[in-house]
């Protein structure tokens, strides 16, 4: 298990060293001069040139991934060129909103989806099933900036039960956490579903049954223990894919986090910012990829012992 | 066990190939709601394609007294901001989005298969450096990655498909290669290396006719995330520009008038939303009739 | 005379069939069959013929839908089919057992085999759930895995493909059922891992007093172990007969052929024929079954009636019957 450890961590860096790249050769890909974009519109010529030095852009190209890294490396991110704030500072006040909605997002996705996928595999082409699968599909089809405009038309204009955005109270999490589990969910429930319907279908769930088993215990120990491997898998794509998705949704409901950052830096052609929140979300994406597969070990025992 | 029920019907199934077409064709058909996608991905093509006579005139042009009415006879989705039938925006805007797919997919297509089928035929560092590559491009959600693209290339409709499509490369070259990689274990393409045929001809004759189903289905669901994703570029303003009628700028515009015009939103919503759905459908339909086999 | 007891098990008229795309598939079509206590039973046939179908329908291990089954089977005087969810499962792993083909997908790989063995235990045993462990240790014992307390501990993927068949074993039988459905138990194995597994059943049989159904389409296998056989062509039952009189006289030109398929030292020098006998043509689609006897199209003493229509049983004495025309004048 340990070494198993060891090796996941290990195989991290190569994407991490790719992700600097990436950063690195995007600001020089723009048009212009680099210490230009990076000072904003706003700077003065001495700013420029300030920025130019402090970042070694006047030494030749490997010195120059060399400074960046290092600063990477100790988080140095630079200064929003907008607000001139360090830029750490400007994502750590809205990281925490973004994990927030997202962790209450999956949570949601999941108390719903793995029952409804479970329940729809296990009563393949009844009413519950059609009814399970036809929700799915239409949750992964709908926008979700669109989903929420409408749950804000239904909820908070109509009804004028919930707030239409911004944050304050629970009330403030309910909409935009449900948007984003919308898409989730379904494809929660959809995985789950094709998942357990594998997994009934094999071999050793008959033996199971051969014995005398209780149908439930059949499918709940024997089945859906094995059926979790592909549904952790997923569920932890779909935390990162959520942390995209709340591009949209924050942009809806003014909800202050990352993606919201990243939207405006986008916009304001603050560029230490977007590299910022790139490398954030990176870095998120992949330490959720490592838990998922250390949860993975955990739950097939063919991968722990190898 | 299924294994019986299997080896009683595989008789049947080990027929020549022709038959298997007709066998997948007729699974499909038989699939109402892959027929129903089919349907609504036929409307949209044909409205995209008999747009002007559908509406006749210029869907872009501003009509300010008639601004932001409510749906009526004369305007059946009613007005936008600008007093434009959002009817008929919506109609153009099927050809945006239409377009949009086929260059995504297009984009997706030409630079990922070549790749995946190269990664998984020849492996070695060629296949150790489009992984790498493509590991760190997959370490990003595919929306935030296409937005990243639209921040280096800009805003507008080329660069929407742009974007998108390189965002979705990853995603074919890992579908090519894994389907690649297991093809060219088979011992004919190991008879094939025997008898002397060239590497080209091998990728060309035996491994791509392989690699063709996994690629339909990703197509058609592809086509979907590509109006998705455009849409959603669109609503934050980056994506395709106005006054070009894209169903998701157009949801971002009529944001600011949801409280008193909620129509403005809602039918470019309902929109993409029925497109997403038309290709999902459709895409799930031809997972389910072409052999199981070819699991994705 | 074995008319006197009475069997453990009865079928009496199975059908089993399968509602798919293609049409119903009639994998059982019209099957009757007995089994005494204390005896081992071979069911012979060819892939696809119907065997494990029929083992299967006894325990009801078939999705029904698609599968539908009809007829009764009479165990202990009860029929089975007429047995509702709850009651059946009292029977499996209880009263009847199975043990299926391939060791490696039919136990959980994500359970220890220990934990795979002691909930059937507990389950019918009403023990506490530290008894059933050790009770799964001392089958494991049975079964001749060594260091079975460790091995408890272990999951499938660590154990060679013959002591999984002997976790297997020891999992069907951990209840001392009275029938054991043995479907293929050594086909998957090495050759001598194979001998050792069919030691091991006989063993056990005659501990635990089981019946056995051997299903297998070795024939060398029932040769060794089985009391009487049945053979099985296409969904019907194509003969039935002690084993001894099977070998020496088959009478159903199936069998005739499937024996004069077998290798044998010193057959050159018996027969006169250097190559073997095949039996020509392939097993017919379940969807497209011949008119009349269903071996017809492939039998070598085909008479005109066997076209048209499909013989009647023809009982010889007890336990010796063939559906064939041939012997019905």
């Amino acid at each position: 298990m340990l070494r198993y450890l060891i090796k996941r961590l290990l195989s991290t860096i190569p994407v991490l060293i790719g992700i600097s790249l990436l950063l690195f050769f995007m600001l020089r890909m723009l048009p212009g001069d680099p210490a230009q974009v990076l000072a904003g519109q706003m700077a003065s010529q001495e700013d420029i040139e300030l920025i130019r030095h402090q970042l070694g852009l006047d030494r030749p190209i490997h010195v120059q991934y060399a400074f960046f890294f290092s600063r990477l490396a100790r988080f140095d991110l630079g200064r929003s060129a907008r607000t001139q704030n360090p830029v750490t500072e400007e994502i750590w006040a809205r990281l925490p909103n973004t994990l927030l909605l997202a962790v209450v997002a999956i949570t949601l996705a999941c108390l719903f989806g793995i029952p409804a996928g479970i329940i729809s595999a296990v009563r393949p082409y009844t009413w519950i099933d059609y009814v399970v699968t036809s929700i799915a599909i239409f949750g992964i089809s709908m926008p979700v900036f669109w989903l929420g405009l409408m749950l804000v038309v239904v909820f908070s204009i109509t009804l004028q039960w919930l707030p239409a955005g911004g944050t304050g109270t629970w009330k403030h999490v309910i909409l935009p956490s449900f948007t984003l589990a919308a898409f989730v969910v379904a494809f929660i429930a959809r995985m789950t579903r094709s998942s357990m319907i594998e997994v009934l279908s094999q071999d050793y769930t008959t033996t199971a049954r051969s014995k005398g088993l209780k149908e439930q215990v059949v499918i709940i120990k024997h089945a859906l223990k094995n059926a979790l491997i592909p549904i952790i898998t997923v569920v932890g794509l779909q935390f990162g894919l959520l942390l995209g998705g709340a591009v949209l949704t924050e942009t809806v409901f003014a909800w202050p986090g990352l993606g919201r950052l990243i939207v405006d830096s986008i916009l304001g052609r603050d560029y230490p910012v977007i590299q910022g929140a790139i490398l954030v979300f990176g870095l998120l994406y992949i330490l959720v990829n490592l838990v998922v597969d250390l949860l993975y070990a955990y739950v097939d025992p063919r991968i722990r012992y190898d | 066990m299924t294994e019986t029920i299997q080896g009683t019907a595989s008789q049947i199934r080990d027929r020549p190939a022709y038959s298997q077409i007709r066998r997948s064709w007729a699974k499909l058909t038989r699939n109402t709601a892959a027929l129903f996608g089919g349907t609504l991905i036929l409307i949209y093509v044909f409205t995209a394609l008999l747009a002007p006579l559908l509406f006749p005139g210029n869907p872009s042009a501003p009509n300010l007294i008639k601004s932001l009415e409510r749906p009526s006879l004369e305007h059946l989705l009613g007005t936008d901001e600008l007093g434009r039938s959002i009817m008929g925006r919506i109609i153009y805007g099927s050809r945006v989005s239409l377009l949009i797919a086929v260059g995504v997919i297009s984009v997706g297509l030409l630079i990922g298969v070549p790749l995946g089928l190269v990664s998984g035929y020849y492996r070695g560092k060629v296949d150790f450096g489009i992984q790498r590559v493509t590991d760190t491009m997959l370490a990003f959600p595919g929306f935030l990655l296409a937005l990243a693209l639209v921040a280096v290339l800009g805003v507008g409709l080329k660069n929407t498909v742009i974007s998108i499509g390189i965002s979705m490369v990853p995603i074919y070259i890992r579908l090519v290669r894994g389907c690649a990689l297991s093809v060219r274990e088979e011992v004919y393409v190991e008879a094939a290396k025997a008898v002397g045929t060239r590497d080209t001809v091998i990728l060309l004759r035996h491994i791509l006719p392989n690699v063709m189903v996994p690629i339909t289905i990703q197509t058609s669901l592809g086509m979907g995330m590509a109006i998705l994703f455009a849409a959603g570029l669109g609503f934050l303003g980056v994506g395709v520009q106005p006054p070009t009628p894209e169903w998701g700028t157009m949801l971002g515009s009529g944001r600011v008038y949801l409280f008193n015009s909620p129509h403005v939103a809602t039918f470019p919503g309902i929109a993409i939303f029925l497109a997403v759905l038309g290709f999902n459908l459709l895409g799930d339909g031809l997972r389910d009739a072409l052999d199981p086999r070819f699991k994705l | 005379m074995s008319g006197e007891i009475k069997p453990l098990l009865a079928i009496r008229g199975l059908h089993t069939q399968f509602h798919t795309f293609e049409g119903i598939v009639k994998a059982v079509d019209g099957v009757d069959m007995e089994v005494f206590p204390g005896e081992t039973l071979g069911l012979v046939g060819e892939s696809g013929c119907g065997k494990s179908v029929t083992a299967l329908s006894i325990l009801q291990l078939l999705r029904c839908p698609p599968a539908e089954i009809q007829g009764r089977i009479l165990f202990e005087g009860i029929n089975l089919l007429d047995l509702g969810r709850e009651r059946i499962r009292k029977i499996r792993g209880n009263s009847i057992s199975m043990i299926f083909q391939e060791p490696m997908t039919s136990l959980n790989p994500v359970l220890t085999i220990g934990e795979q063995i002691a909930e059937a235990i507990f389950l019918h045993q009403r023990t506490s759930k530290h008894e059933a462990w050790e009770r799964a240790i001392e089958m494991l014992h049975t079964v001749q895995i060594p260091e079975p307390r460790a091995r408890a501990r272990d999951y499938p993927h660590k154990l060679s493909g013959g002591m999984r068949q002997r976790a297997m074993i020891a999992m069907a039988l951990s209840c001392h059922p009275q029938l054991l459905l043995a479907d293929e138990p050594s086909t998957a194995l090495d050759v001598t891992i194979q001998a050792q597994i069919m030691d091991l059943m006989q063993r056990l049989k005659e501990e635990f007093e089981t019946s056995i159904v051997l299903i297998t389409h070795n024939l060398g296998l029932i040769a060794e172990m089985a009391k009487r056989v049945v053979v099985m062509y296409a969904g019907k039952v194509a003969e039935e007969a002690p084993v001894e009189d099977l070998f020496k006289e088959p009478l159903h030109p199936y069998t005739q052929g499937l024996l004069g398929s077998i290798p044998w030292i010193g057959r050159k020098l018996k027969t006169g024929r250097r190559q073997l006998q095949e039996i020509p043509g392939i097993v017919p689609s379940p969807l497209e079954m011949p008119q009349g006897c269903r071996f017809h199209p492939r039998c070598p003493r085909v008479m005109g009636v066997c076209r048209e229509q499909e013989p009647a049983v023809v009982r010889l004495a007890d336990h010796r019957l063939v559906s064939c025309w041939l012997k019905a004048e």
